[in-house]
Formats: C-alpha cells, structure tokens, sequence
C-alpha cells in the first residue's frame, strides 16, 4: 500500500524537523559541562588570584598565603625552551617535506611524525626520564631540569608544528617559488628569504597552536621538571653556563596537580588559582595567534 | 728600429685577465650553497627516524627485565603486587581493562554526540551562532587535561555522589534481583560514596575528547563536493535526507578516522583519568568501583619505582604504545584518504 503523498511529505517534513532538534540538543550537551567547568573555575579560582599569587613564592604547608609567581615563570620557561628545541628542526621538516616531496624519506618521515603524535604525553615523560634525567645507567644524568621538561614538551611540539609548517608552505602558489627562481636567485635564498617569510603567518598559528596543546600537558612533565618552591637560582647571564636549564623548575600544571591531591584547603583553594591562570595562559597563547596575523597581515590566510 | 710605447708595452706584458665567471661558474657555486643547504635539512629530518629508534629501543631495554621475568603471562596476570609469595608479581591486565574500558565508553558517549554537533555546525546552521559554536568547543579543547582531572575531583565526582549513585544502588538491586547476586555487577558499589571511579574517568574522558570528534568529523564533511548536496536537494530531499545520503555516505571514512583517533587520545590520556579514576589495581565489573589505567599507574608508582617494578612499568608503557601505535595508524589510514590532516589537530 502506497502512503498518501501528502502525508508522507509531512512525515518527512516531521523527521527533518526532529532530527534537527536532536542536534541542537547536542550542542546543548556539549555546551553544558564547559560552561559548568567555567563556572567552577571563575567562581573558585578568581577567589584566589590577586597580585601576591601571581608574584610571590609558594609559603611551606600549613602557612596560609603566599603565591605561584615561580610557576608561571617556569612554565612560561619551559615553553620558550621547547619552542627553541622544536622550531628549527619543525621548519627543516616542512621545507623537506615540500621541497623533497615524494621521495623515501619524505613519506616515511611523515608517518614516523603520525607515529609521534601518538605517543600519549605521559610515556614521552617516561622516555625522557630514562634518556636524560636519570642518573643510571644510558642517560644524560642531568636530574630534574628545565632541560628535560622542554625536551618532552618539543618531543610532543614537533609533529604539529612540522606538519603545519608544511601545510603552511604547501599554501604558497608556485608561481612565487618560480618568480624567485626566475631572478636567478639560488633555491636556499628562495626557501629561506621567500617562501618561508610567506609562509610566516600561518608558521606562526602552527607555533601557538602546538605551544597552547603542550603548555598544559602535565604528564610529560611530571617525572622531568619535578617541582620546586624557589625562584631560579641563575639569572640570564648565566644561560651561556647551561645552569639555568638543569635545576629543577616549577610549573603551572604540575602544582595544579600536586596541590589538588594534598590534604590542605588552602592549597586546593590556589589549586583553582592556579587552573585559572593556566586556561587563561594556554587560551591566550591559542587565541593571540588570530589577533596577531589580524594585525600584523591584515586578516587570513597566506601574505605574499 | 721603433719602439714600442712604453705604456702600451706594459699592456702587451701582462698576462691574460681572467675571463669574467661564466654563468655555468655562477650556477655551480650556487649548486653547491643548495647541496649544502639540503643537506643540513636532509641531517635535520633523519633526526626522526633515529629519535623514534632510540625511543623505542629505551622501552624494549628498559622493559626487558620485566619480559624476561613474566614473559607473555604479564599481560595476563592479575597481580600486582611488591610483596607476594614467591617475590615480587607484576601483570597488566587490571590496567589494560582501564584502560580499554574507559577510552572505549567514552567514545560510545562522545561519538553520537560528535558527529551530531559536527553535521549540525557543516549542514544546518550558518553565521554568527556557528562561529560562536565552534569558538565555544575550541576552548573546550583548550583546557588542560589537569583542569579536567581538578573539575572532576571536586564538582563532578561529588555530584555523581549525591545524585547519580543512589539511583544507581536502585538499578543494582533490580539487577540482583532478576539475574540473581553478584551475576551483572554494572553498578555494583562498595565503601564510602566519593564519586571517584571508572564511571567519572569515562564521563571526564567522554568531555574530553568530543572537540576532537567534532572537528575532525567537520573537516570530513566539508571535504565532501557542494554538488553532492545539489543533486540530493535537487531530488527533493528534505535536509535530513540531503545529510543522509549525499553527506555522510562519503564522509564515512573521515567520520570513522575521527572516532579512531579520539579513541586513541583517550587511551593515553593521563592526568584527568588518574586524578578521577580512584587507583585500585585489581578489576571490577562495576562502573561505579575504583580502577586504573596503564598511563595512571605510571603517573601514581613511577616516581618511587625500581629495578623490576620499573621495568614492569616501562613494560606497560610499551603495551600502552603498541595500541595507541594501532589505533592512530587505522586512523591515519582511514582520514589520509580523504586528505585531512590530523596531526595538526
């Protein structure tokens, strides 16, 4: 038996409908716990956050008071020195990857970059521990550092960083790379000075996007950095001695971490301090890349 | 007899200028600036295969005690235990049970809800309220795994707490008393209500892994030619229909890719899970008892571990990276057809 046409365009008119209004209910589900987890974190965390927290040293346990001001240095450290590890061999990759595209290496190296970015954070942790801090057996012996943190984070960087460099300059239109060519310039001097500084905007998004993913990755961290209650003991003038980079560091993610399981409430209350500060931090690094290409490209996409 | 003019005798004297450098001079100077500029590119990118070399070859030596020890029995071993009869007796399978239980749950709660939002944000809405959407599951997918692991700590296990587990205790006693004591333990319960449990890790899990779902899914779709959608709207289809026969058939693969690699994330994600999950080591059948997972266990015992403990652990790890190795090569499979590229995601 036939349905009558009329009523079945309706059924179907009902079904579109309904299976519309599901949707939305999904978006309504997804929506519902980011704004119950911001909630918590204004309601608590603001509670906590004044200028002596973002200043001042951790005061000892039971003493109420004190601040993460070394946290948010060291974090910020750590990402600065993860970003000098990974940006110079993420940016051979990508022009490798493009220039030499096709061959062996390239796709091999593409897959062994997919290898790598799967590696859950927590085994890169566990693999830098027993490369470079321990103090047994095949290792750098370096001990909790600075060093090894930002070795993990790069490890975990690198092939979101290298892909999306050759994303990026797999945007640039040949003809540019054929201009360049053209003038008779050397290839390097085209890759280097041409494509790459075309490339730049979206190199740079590629950056703060793996640095806003790593910088708040606790597990890499959690067996590299260990935790400290002190500002660093070197200044910068000491970089040149490597000494700055092989004490043991303070970071955001790890005191949210350590603070959250311990028994004092005043700990837990700057434990949402600092969850505060960390989502800022790590928003603000994702989203500065947007307002950044904004202003200095004016708007999308690839400058050439 | 003439003589010649001594300035143009000092010409005649000099030898031969050299000719000016040819263009083919030029080019191979140049050739060889490039040859070296390639080959320091070429050293840097061969630093891949040796890191993932030297990476796999820490694990195997570091996790060889262990296998020389247990053997393949570690993997079906139940105990983990520093103190047991007959020296120390390490085995994985409480942790691979975590671990697949609660990445393979969450995926069941997030996927359908994935895939929605992401038919929803390519297929239905447009302007302002989807940019607002998509700007909301970015942050979503900003949040450190620590901040999650902290929210479900304190607001969503002592929720589950108050409300969810009392209800469930009602479901368990029907269960009981249909299939008899004890013979489906799903919400079995035992101790004081903290809320903490393989439940919770899966809720936290679930959340964290949706925003990867959906976008990765979003690209899928977006990858899938206007013109599909033409010729189904063309027919008459309603937007549903449209979605259902010019949209998802071909981005199948892509959806399915998605959900592989959100699987893939979950199984290694670390911190929330250890923060929610409660850290017994031994199995139950409940979702509201406390488990373990591969990664929480070595975030909670690697710091104090030694000699065969360790490299139980580093065993673990191994096994972790074996599946999670699996798993994002399905994926990668699966997604590479269509061109998407999620190692940027």
């Amino acid at each position: 038996m036939t349905k009558h046409p009329t009523n079945h365009a309706n059924y179907r008119r009902w079904k579109n409908r309904v299976v519309q209004g599901v949707m939305i209910v999904m978006v309504a589900i997804c929506i519902v716990p980011l704004v119950a987890l911001m909630w918590t974190l204004l309601s608590q965390g603001l509670n906590s956050v004044s200028f002596a927290f973002l200043t001042h040293l951790p005061k000892p346990p039971g003493e109420t008071g004190g601040g993460l001001g070394n946290a948010i240095l060291g974090s910020l450290l750590i990402l600065l020195f993860a970003a000098v590890f990974a940006v110079p061999l993420g940016l051979a990759l990508g022009i490798y990857l493009t220039q030499r595209d096709g061959t062996r290496l390239a796709s091999f190296s593409r897959m062994l970059l997919d290898v790598l970015s799967g590696i859950p954070a927590i085994i890169v942790g566990v693999f830098i521990y027993a490369i470079v801090v321990r103090k047994t057996g095949f290792s750098l012996h370096l001990g909790f550092s600075t060093l090894a943190g930002s070795l993990a984070l790069a490890m975990i960087m690198l092939p979101i960083f290298a892909r999306a460099t050759e994303e990026a300059l797999k945007a640039i239109p040949r003809t540019v790379d054929e201009a360049g060519l053209g003038l008779g310039l050397p290839r390097r001097t085209v890759i280097v000075r041409i494509l790459v500084r075309a490339a730049m905007p979206s190199i740079l998004t590629g950056l703060f996007l793996a640095l806003a993913r790593v910088g708040g990755e606790a597990a890499p961290l959690l067996f590299t950095t260990q935790r400290s209650d002190f500002w660093p003991s070197h200044g910068v003038t000491d970089l040149a001695t490597l000494k700055p980079l092989l004490e043991p560091v303070a970071s955001l993610p790890l005191v949210i971490f350590e603070y959250s399981k311990s028994p004092y409430e005043d700990w837990k209350a700057q434990a949402w301090g600092a969850s505060l500060v960390l989502v800022v931090l790590v928003l603000a690094i994702r989203l500065s890349t947007k307002a950044f290409t904004a202003w200095r490209y004016g708007g999308q996409g690839t400058h050439v | 007899m003439t003589t010649l003019n001594p300035n143009v005798a000092a010409v005649l004297d000099q030898a031969p200028s050299p000719p000016p450098p040819s263009a083919l001079a030029r080019a191979a100077q140049r050739n060889r600036g490039d040859r070296w500029f390639f080959r320091v590119v070429t050293a840097a990118v061969w630093l891949v295969p040796l890191l993932v070399i030297v990476f796999l070859g820490v694990l195997l030596v570091s996790a060889w005690p262990a296998m020389r020890k247990f053997g393949f029995g570690f993997v079906l071993s139940k105990s983990w235990d520093a103190n047991a009869e007959g020296g120390e007796a390490y085995g994985a399978l409480p942790f691979i049970y975590g671990t697949l239980v609660s990445a393979f749950f969450a995926l069941l709660l997030a996927a359908p809800v994935g895939i929605g939002v992401a038919t929803f944000l390519s297929e239905v809405v447009r302007g302002k309220l989807r940019s607002v959407i998509a700007f909301l599951l970015e942050i979503l997918a900003t949040i450190p795994s620590v901040v999650y692991g902290m929210w479900g700590m304190f607001v969503l296990a002592p929720f589950i707490a108050r409300h969810a587990q009392p209800q469930l205790k009602i479901v368990q006693t029907h269960l009981d008393q249909w299939f008899g004591k004890g013979n489906v333990p799903i919400f079995q319960f035992r101790g004081f209500p903290n809320g903490l449990g393989l439940g919770t890790a899966i809720l936290v899990l679930a959340v964290m892994i949706l925003p990867l779902i959906v976008s990765i899914s979003l690209d899928a779709m977006r990858a899938v030619p206007t013109s599909y959608r033409e010729a189904a709207l063309g027919l008459g289809a309603t937007r549903w229909e449209m979605i259902r026969i010019a949209v998802l058939p071909p981005a199948r693969s892509g959806i399915f890719g998605a959900c592989i690699l959100a699987l893939g994330r979950a199984l290694g994600e670390t911190m929330a899970v250890t923060m929610v999950i409660g850290n017994d080591s031994s199995i139950h059948w409940s979702f509201l008892r406390q488990a373990n997972t591969i990664s929480s266990i070595i975030a909670n015992e690697y710091g104090e571990a030694a000699d065969l403990k360790l490299a139980s652990l580093m065993e673990l790890a191994l096994i972790l990276f074996v599946m999670t190795l699996g798993v994002n090569l399905i994926a990668r499979y699966l997604t590479g057809k269509l061109g998407i590229k999620p190692a940027v995601k």
